[in-house]
């Protein structure tokens, strides 16, 4: 294994299909048109040198040490800016070019620290390389006069010199070793698009300065790290290669946070991760990242992480260390006890959208086999059930239609009920790009989110009130019926005309109009039009939508309005357009692909039918049960009605995640046993008997499935600190239990999917490391994979219009809880922060603040920053109040990273009518000052304390 | 949403609501084969008994829908 080397062909890759021809040192080059002289250099193998150029921006031309001599032409034309022609005869070495360049670096060197060997980028110093390449070997100016790199010359302050600054957790900028190339200025503005870097000042003065000159941690900066990625010297640099040094052998692995899926290098020293950097070649992040993912793995040896298996009698024992063999039989003997007291459906478990596809399917398989019942579940319950129900009642398939690569195509995109820019940053990242290319943005959002606050992006913004959703798109649909911008030859082709002509009759209706919902929307009907009509005629159409969709009692309903929209315009089927839902959880779509549902088996097929269940029984040597089993809110109310005991929960805080945390506590008590597997003592594991440790994605092989449906190796750089990777354990618990499974590898665990899967027949471990990744279905039809569905028609048949009746949520406002709250995520934690909590990322995000607008906050004299205390009809906490009009009046909003703040005693019971997925976005509540944590906070407090003490080792018999 | 029953009479109405907007003809078969492929045997039991007690609470077209689908259910025995 050794340290992967990607090509910097020095400028981006042309996307023409006109190929042209040209003469570079005597080798003839073939490149797309649009390439740059030194891109096609490269192609030949012929390095040009170069400062200011680097494949992720746009050519620049500023350091002049690409020079090239062109025949017939004048001059030493910069071969990054240069555009190749037919014909050409360029000439990349000569006297000339060489005087040039030693000129060059010689005036850079003049003005540079010579501290190579101390420095944090010897060893991967592009300057070092160019010094060397063009063979500097004096600098005959001295280092005596005007310079960046000594806070003192001739005795005297020098004023040019700078400090270097650290306020930044994860890197330093030492700005005397900068050589103004500018790059991190524009990655900041190409690739990340946030604009926090610019370069201040001119000539000599000439700075990178984040902000108005600020500090990086000061300014705008949103730590994806693209700046330091693109740095040539020891400028910007990770400080943990400050601290370790340079790695020396890397492994691509998939990141382990949102649902984007980014493909990374992690660089190692032995077992030691030294950094995470994005690679160049991940089809989902394109060589992109964001502070997660790049930075935040810290969690991964925190202090806190529990490496030896504990068990307890009772909740309020303290925990006791055991082996693992004694914690597996504990937990089994408890499960087969209670299967015995209270029949064999009175236990089940949750599989994680954490762990990797060939574990869930573990956990699903221990459930439906080992347990002999249906009572698997997984957090996609709370988040993207609607999504699956929705798409699959409507297009066939419970997944989205496109790649992410689509978006370079797509004319209009409306978000709804997401934020990218926070949530899956990395793929705002490329949707901004797309916009400041010209494409239209529609934002359907409560909230003025950072999307529609992004920098040269214009977006319309359709502020609705917190469960209106199925109105407003009703309405975006009543506008292009009337209107007449439906794509009839689309819907005549590809869809059951009868059942549009039933739907379109049905949005017509002149109560379904925008200024007849305006009253319950909130939303301007002219800007309600003006977004119906953009999307219908801009060109491709693509909706992105999020959990603002999904987690409402009308969650399914609005997943099928929006399947109707795609297919009325017809924006299905091809790049640029489609139903997109962006997934929270890096294997959120995986987890739900391995048949995590009580309801159905890998692959989405219903366990009814006899077919497909016979499969599995033949493979699994095993009758299955043919009724659906419980979903994890009906595991709730069965544990407190008495007839649910048992649970298995792998890497899911159910606790702190679940709506209506008293509901849930109460739930949990009543059990007999929970078997928490985690990495960390999490809020659920207070009520938990057994506690597994569990392995971190760099601690094991296996694959996950991004929101793209595509399928990605996630690949051990280290052994398991607990000693074993989550598919053993899981193994280990159902042998203990009496049921074998015998994988040597999770590679078999792939091939037996594989085998049972028709989606999934072409997918192998081999077939990855071939191809690098793989989107589903991938079979016999599609042996590479699908980026684009539903391409000649629909995987059910005929596209399904299904008509949207909008229904009021029976979560009301009232005289005493006027205020609705909807919940969100903020970029640098990461769902319930169990993870990002446990890195520097806290710096960004301390604590969940309340937003709330400045005429709800004078009202109840609230200032900002103050203690308020937020009520609803489920429970009350206390938080701190952000005054800020991003929210309209009416409308409060936090987000549910921190466990202390308890945004779930807020939360009721309501959920999605087809699927139980709770109904986050929607809590009718009161506000009021208060003083500090209410009672709640502070008893939670103290049994959580009391719960996760773990007796001292003596005490251990 | 008190008792457990409640809860479910809840439940099923909510399905009920959605499909009310296609007409009887289609709610009251929608309906059916929602529960039938969502709900476990133990929510089954419950809200067949509830049937049999009467079915207070029930919206007309889920009342039709249970009733029918009690008629070409057949559950294991409860443990």
């Amino acid at each position: 294994m050794s340290l992967i080397e990607e090509i910097d062909y020095g400028t981006p890759r042309s996307k023409s299909e006109t190929m042209v021809t040209l003469t570079i040192d005597g080798n003839e080059v073939t490149v797309p048109e649009g390439t740059s002289i030194m891109r096609a250099a490269m192609d030949a193998g012929h390095q040009i040198p170069k400062l200011c150029a680097t494949d992720m921006v746009d050519a620049f031309g500023s350091c002049r040490l690409c020079v090239v001599e062109i025949e017939g032409r004048a001059g030493t034309p910069a071969s990054c800016t240069t555009p190749v022609m037919n014909g050409l005869v360029v000439h990349t070495q000569s006297e000339r070019l060489k005087k040039l360049r030693k000129g060059v670096m010689e005036l850079y060197i003049s003005d540079h620290p010579l501290d190579c060997l101390t420095c944090g980028a010897n060893g991967d110093c592009e300057l070092q390389d160019m010094a060397g390449a063009v063979g500097l070997r004096d600098v005959r100016y001295g280092y005596e006069g005007e310079n960046h790199v000594f806070a003192k010359s001739h005795g005297e302050i020098n004023a040019a010199w700078m400090p270097k600054d650290e306020s930044n957790p994860y890197f330093t900028y030492d700005p005397s070793k900068c050589i103004v190339c500018s790059r991190c200025v524009r990655a900041c503005e190409e690739v990340q698009g946030t604009f926090a870097l610019t370069i201040s000042g001119r000539g000599f003065d000439s700075r990178v300065s984040p902000g108005m000159s600020e500090s990086f941690l000061g300014s705008e900066c949103v730590s994806c790290g693209a700046c330091v990625q693109a740095c040539p010297t020891a400028t910007l640099t990770e400080k943990s290669v400050i601290e370790i040094g340079q790695p020396e052998h890397s492994v691509v692995t998939t990141c382990a946070y949102c649902g984007v899926g980014c493909t990374f290098k992690a660089e190692m020293r032995g077992e030691e991760v030294v950094r995470m950097v994005p690679y160049k070649d991940g089809k989902a992040n394109r060589g992109h990242s964001c502070v997660k993912g790049r930075f935040a793995w810290g969690y991964t040896n925190h202090k806190e992480r529990i490496l030896n298996p504990m068990i307890r009698e009772r909740i309020e024992d303290p925990w006791r260390e055991v082996s693992w063999d004694e914690a597996f039989s504990f937990a089994a003997a408890r499960m087969r006890g209670i299967q015995k007291k209270y029949g064999r459906d009175a236990i089940g478990g949750i599989t994680s959208s954490r762990c990797t596809n060939e574990e869930t399917y573990l956990v699903q398989k221990l459930i439906r086999a080992g347990f002999g019942n249906n009572n698997v579940d997984t957090c996609a319950r709370v988040c993207h059930s609607p999504t699956g129900y929705g798409l699959s009642v409507t297009f066939g398939t419970s997944a989205g239609t496109q790649d992410f690569d689509s978006v370079e195509n797509t004319d209009v995109a409306m978000i709804i009920g997401a934020n990218p820019a926070s949530a899956h940053p990395v793929f705002a990242s490329r949707l901004k790009k797309r916009l400041r290319q010209g494409a239209k943005l529609i934002v359907v959002d409560p909230r003025r989110t950072e999307m529609v606050e992004s920098p040269h992006v214009k977006a319309l913004h359709l502020p609705l009130l917190p469960g209106t959703n199925v109105a407003v798109v009703t309405a975006l649909a009543h506008v292009i019926v009337t209107e007449g911008l439906v794509n009839e030859a689309f819907v005549r082709e590809r869809c059951d005309w009868s059942e549009f002509e039933e739907w379109a009759a049905f949005v017509a209706q002149p109560k379904h109009s925008p200024e007849a919902t305006a009253i319950l929307t909130g939303v301007d009907p002219q800007t309600l039009r003006e977004a119906a009509r953009v999307y219908a005629t801009g060109g491709n159409g693509a909706i992105y939508y999020g959990l603002g969709v999904t987690e409402h009692s009308q969650g399914s309903t609005t997943v099928i309005a929006i399947a109707n929209l795609a297919m009325a315009t017809g924006n299905i089927g091809r790049p640029g357009v489609g139903v997109n839902p962006l997934r929270g959880q890096n294997n959120v779509q995986g987890s739900c692909d391995m048949g995590s549902f009580p309801h159905e088996l890998p692959g989405y097929r219903h366990i009814a039918g006899d077919a497909v269940r016979e499969q599995f029984e033949a493979m699994w040597d095993v009758k299955l049960n043919p009724e659906p089993g419980l979903r994890i809110p009906n595991m709730f109310d069965a544990a407190i009605e008495g007839t649910f005991m048992g649970l298995y929960v792998q890497g899911e805080d159910i606790l702190q995640s679940d709506p209506n945390t008293k509901h849930v506590v109460a739930a949990l008590s009543a059990m007999e046993c929970v078997i928490v597997h985690d990495l960390f003592l999490n809020e659920t594991a207070n009520y938990a008997h057994v506690f597994l440790p569990g392995s971190s994605f760099l601690e094991k092989d296996g694959t996950f499935t991004n929101a793209e449906r595509r399928i990605q190796r996630v690949r051990k750089v280290m052994s398991p600190k607990n000693g074993m990777a989550d598919w053993e354990v899981t193994i280990a618990l159902a042998k203990a239990m009496g049921f074998e499974m015998n994988y040597r590898h999770p590679s078999e665990i792939m091939d037996e999917i594989a085998a049972l899967t028709p989606t999934f027949a072409g997918v192998s471990y081999a077939k990855l490391e071939e191809l690098g990744s793989v989107q589903w279905p991938c079979n016999e039809k599609a042996p590479e994979g699908t980026p684009v569905m539903h391409i000649d028609g629909f995987v059910r048949g005929k596209g399904k219009f299904i008509v949207t009746e909008y229904v009021a949520t029976d979560e009301r406002t009232g005289p005493r809880f006027p205020l609705l709250l909807t919940t969100g995520r903020i970029l640098s934690q990461y769902n319930v922060g169990a993870q990002t909590r446990r890195t520097e990322n806290v710096v960004w995000h301390a604590e969940d603040r309340l937003e709330i607008h400045p005429h709800d906050a004078e009202l109840r004299g609230v200032r900002d920053g103050d203690w308020v205390r937020l009520q609803s009809r489920a429970g009350e906490t206390t938080l701190r109040a952000e005054i800020t009009d991003r929210v309209s009046p009416g409308v409060v909003y936090t987000t549910f990273h921190h466990p202390d703040t308890q945004a779930n005693v807020i939360t009721t019971d309501y959920s999605d009518w087809a699927t139980n997925c709770p109904e986050y976005k929607v809590t009718a509540v009161q506000i009021s000052p208060s003083n500090g944590p209410s009672d709640w906070q502070k008893s939670y407090d103290e049994q959580a304390r009391h719960s996760r003490r773990i007796a001292p080792a003596e005490a251990a018999e | 949403m008190s008792s457990p029953a409640d809860r479910l009479v809840y439940m099923a109405n909510q399905i009920g609501t959605f499909f009310r907007s296609q007409g009887h003809d289609k709610a009251v078969p929608g309906i059916a084969d929602h529960i039938k492929k969502f709900w476990d045997p133990r929510m089954k039991r419950a809200i067949f008994a509830h049937l049999d007690a009467g079915g207070t609470g029930l919206e007309p077209n889920v009342l039709e829908a249970l009733t029918s689908l009690r008629q070409t259910t057949s559950l294991p025995a409860a443990h």
